[in-house]
């Protein structure tokens, strides 16, 4: 069974439809890359999956292991193995960073029937998980993104991704933002998950960041709509001609 | 998310989301309703006190009858029948207290109940409790362990027939019997409450903490705490409230009075969980109270931090009278309301001394269609060389039905003082909201974790023990706040 099922989704936001019947469907271990120009949806997109408040799905559905997401609050689908890697993390002053990552994580293995994690064993894990994405113990211990750089905040995300270990990640314009070694440090951590259990969906403006997170396909979004399927080569394609050239040969 | 906060509301209709709410059922010797000499005398003679004692309280009563009720918080407070409360109520099984194996079962489970077991092995290392139902104090725990390091620690009414030189000397000392309407009905009534005394040179080797409970119905709570911290002593102390979920209104006015020498820190930590009534505004306590505390000595210290998340009414002013040279005031205090509660609270530091500071932070949280003020009063005398304050208020809001409002006063008349305030007002963004749920936490959790991010500053100063039930305590005031 597919890990996500998008059929003819539309959605809109007030009055305006934003998404014209999106359709894809993608397989674990399949990373699918979303490319598209500003105001083509993409982060429409992402958050009409993860199920943002204020973003209305008036035709089609979504499906998670075959099951409609549709009924689901954002937590919940969230708990179910939905991440969303934010283009911009949000600050929460005073918030501590551990305290954070505990809750959550703690939330998601509740609905896995796991036993919850003590503040002691969360500790060591989260050391080990941020050691390994080059995370310094000083992040850990900051309020959640308060005083982050650009490069933090991202990192910062992955490494919540790594703790969560989602069967579903979607990644909002993680490259934004970042430089050529920022985005290095992201990419490897990005990959370093990539496996059997987990898909991802890429979303992005720029090919660069498909050089380092290499996609099994390439959908180009315009208009609302996926005009265009293919394997990595459509991303260099997009590269060499620009949108406009992909969307008026489509 | 509508569709989760609705279920959660009937869930909390259904059940009450309250959970002290429940009534203890022992039997209780009540003095007849309503206020009157005869009925200061009852209390007087029913506690056994020295006749010095019984004129001091008829002296505030004269004052009392003659003082108009304060009306310029800006709270909506309906008039009050005191003739229709009673001002005294006590099980019939608390009157001579002697040990922990002589209190009533039922109150020991009732404590037992709110989390506060007064059995000494059970308890939480370190900290010794005087519990206070109704009217009287029913039980103080490890006072043989405090005697041994001199530290007093019994009910008042104890302390004015076995210390009454000390109380003698204090009590009205730093509040006035004619402070404030309040205060003066207090002094008139009050029926039991905490006496702690420090010696000098000592470091008080536990927490001390009173929990005041409010079980019988319309019963006025009017408890006096008096605290004194001789030279170089050290005293942390905490109080806890918690009353039955009733339709009537209740009346609590208390009055603590803390006295510090020199290079004496009095550490006062408050959770106060009152009953804060049903959504509509129906119950809920009306709680009126005077806290003050005098810095006597030089470079002594006196510290408030308070979490309000409890009552209808709210009505406090924890405040330090610096009169030592080099003496230290801070507050620091949560206020959280939500449903109809309503808060009028703050501070007021009184700089007299040469090089006296003060540090006040102060955070509102405001939910539901509740308004919540911060009301403060920095005065700076002529003869505080140097003074120093620091205010900084901040306050939160959730939903858009809420009011937070801040009314600072202040008042220099040296031209040395330094005087700095600092105020913000913000919203719980949809944004952060979404981020903590797509994290998988749900809504309340969320709600609860940013707003105990927004008091971090505050929680940090409470008692570890006690920090954590604080936490627990603004997330459940706040449940079903976002909608």
């Amino acid at each position: 069974m597919a890990l996500l099922e998008i059929r003819d989704l539309h959605a809109r936001i007030g009055d305006a439809e934003i998404l014209h019947g999106i359709n894809l469907t993608m397989d674990r271990g399949e990373v699918h890359a979303i490319m598209g120009p500003n105001g083509s949806g993409k982060s429409t997109l992402s958050y009409v999956l993860s199920g943002r408040d204020g973003y209305e799905v008036t035709q089609g559905d979504i499906l998670m292991d075959g099951e409609s997401v549709l009924e689901m609050e954002a937590d919940e689908r969230a708990r179910l193995g939905m991440f969303l890697a934010f283009q911009y993390p949000v600050e929460l002053p005073g918030v501590s960073g551990m305290a954070f990552l505990r809750a959550a994580v703690n939330a998601r293995r509740k609905e896995q029937g796991l036993d919850e994690v003590d503040q002691l064993g969360f500790v060591k894990l989260a050391r080990s998980v941020a050691k390994n994405l080059g995370v310094g113990d000083e992040m850990l211990k900051r309020a959640v993104n308060v005083g982050f750089s650009g490069g933090e905040k991202k990192r910062y995300e992955i490494l919540q991704m790594a703790l969560l270990e989602p069967s579903l990640a979607v990644l909002d314009e993680t490259d934004s933002g970042l430089d050529v070694d920022a985005l290095k440090i992201v990419s490897d951590g990005v990959n370093a998950q990539r496996g059997d259990n987990c898909g991802m969906l890429v979303i992005t403006h720029y090919q660069r960041l498909l050089d380092h997170i290499v996609p099994d396909y390439v959908h180009i979004l315009a208009g609302g709509q996926i005009v265009k399927t293919g394997d990595k080569t459509l991303a260099l394609e997009v590269e060499k001609n620009g949108y406009a050239g992909i969307h008026n040969a489509a | 998310m509508v569709a989760t906060v609705e279920t959660i509301n009937q869930v909390e209709q259904a059940t009450g989301s309250y959970k002290y709410g429940f009534v203890t059922d022992v039997e209780m010797e009540k003095a007849p309703k309503g206020l009157n000499e005869d009925i200061i005398r009852f209390i007087s003679a029913k506690k056994d006190e020295p006749e010095w004692m019984l004129d001091w309280r008829l002296k505030a009563y004269r004052y009392w009858l003659k003082m108009p009720t304060p009306d310029w918080a800006k709270l909506n407070i309906p008039p009050i029948d005191y003739n229709d409360i009673y001002y005294y109520a006590a099980p019939k099984s608390a009157e001579t207290p002697k040990s922990l194996d002589e209190v009533d079962p039922e109150l020991l489970r009732t404590y037992e109940k709110l989390g506060i077991p007064l059995n000494e092995q059970k308890m939480l290392a370190g900290v010794a409790v005087d519990a206070v139902f109704d009217s009287v104090s029913v039980a103080t725990t490890f006072r043989e362990e405090l005697a041994k390091a001199g530290v007093i620690f019994c009910p008042i009414s104890e302390a004015i027939k076995t210390h009454p030189e000390l109380v003698k000397k204090y009590i009205g000392s730093v509040v006035p019997v004619s402070d404030n309407y309040f205060s003066a009905l207090n002094s008139a009534v009050f029926t039991d409450g905490s006496f702690v005394y420090i010696p000098k040179g000592v470091r008080c080797p536990m927490e001390l903490s009173t929990y005041f409970r409010i079980n019988e119905k319309n019963t006025g709570q009017f408890e006096r705490t008096l605290i004194i911290a001789e030279d170089e002593s050290y005293v942390s102390y905490l109080e806890g409230c918690t009353a039955p979920q009733r339709d009537e209104n209740q009346l609590h006015a208390a009055v603590v009075e803390l006295v510090a020498h020199h290079d004496a820190e009095i550490k006062y930590s408050t959770v106060q969980n009152w009953y804060p009534g049903d959504e509509e505004g129906k119950g809920g306590i009306y709680n009126f109270v005077t806290k003050r505390g005098a810095c006597r000595g030089d470079r002594s210290k006196i510290s408030w931090t308070q979490v309000e998340t409890g009552s209808a009414i709210t009505w406090k002013y924890p405040s330090c009278v610096l009169r030592g040279k080099d003496s230290v005031g801070e507050f620091y205090s949560v206020a959280v309301t939500n449903g109809a509660q309503q808060a009028d609270t703050g501070t007021k530091m009184i700089h007299i001394g040469e090089g006296s500071s003060s540090t006040i932070i102060s955070k509102g949280i405001s939910a539901g269609k509740s308004q919540n003020t911060y009301r403060g009063l920095v005065e700076i005398h002529k003869g505080a060389e140097n003074a120093r304050n620091f205010t900084q208020c901040d306050s939160l809001l959730v939903g858009d039905k809420c009011g937070a409002h801040t009314v600072p006063y202040i008042s220099s008349r040296n031209p040395t003082g330094k005087v700095e305030h600092e105020a913000t007002t913000s919203r719980i963004s949809e944004d952060q909201l979404f981020y903590c749920l797509q994290r998988g936490l749900d809504e309340e959790d969320a709600v609860s974790l940013i707003v105990n991010g927004f008091c971090k500053e505050v929680m940090k100063e409470l008692p570890m023990e006690f920090a954590v039930e604080a936490q627990k305590l603004i997330g459940i005031s706040l449940e079903g706040s976002v909608g």
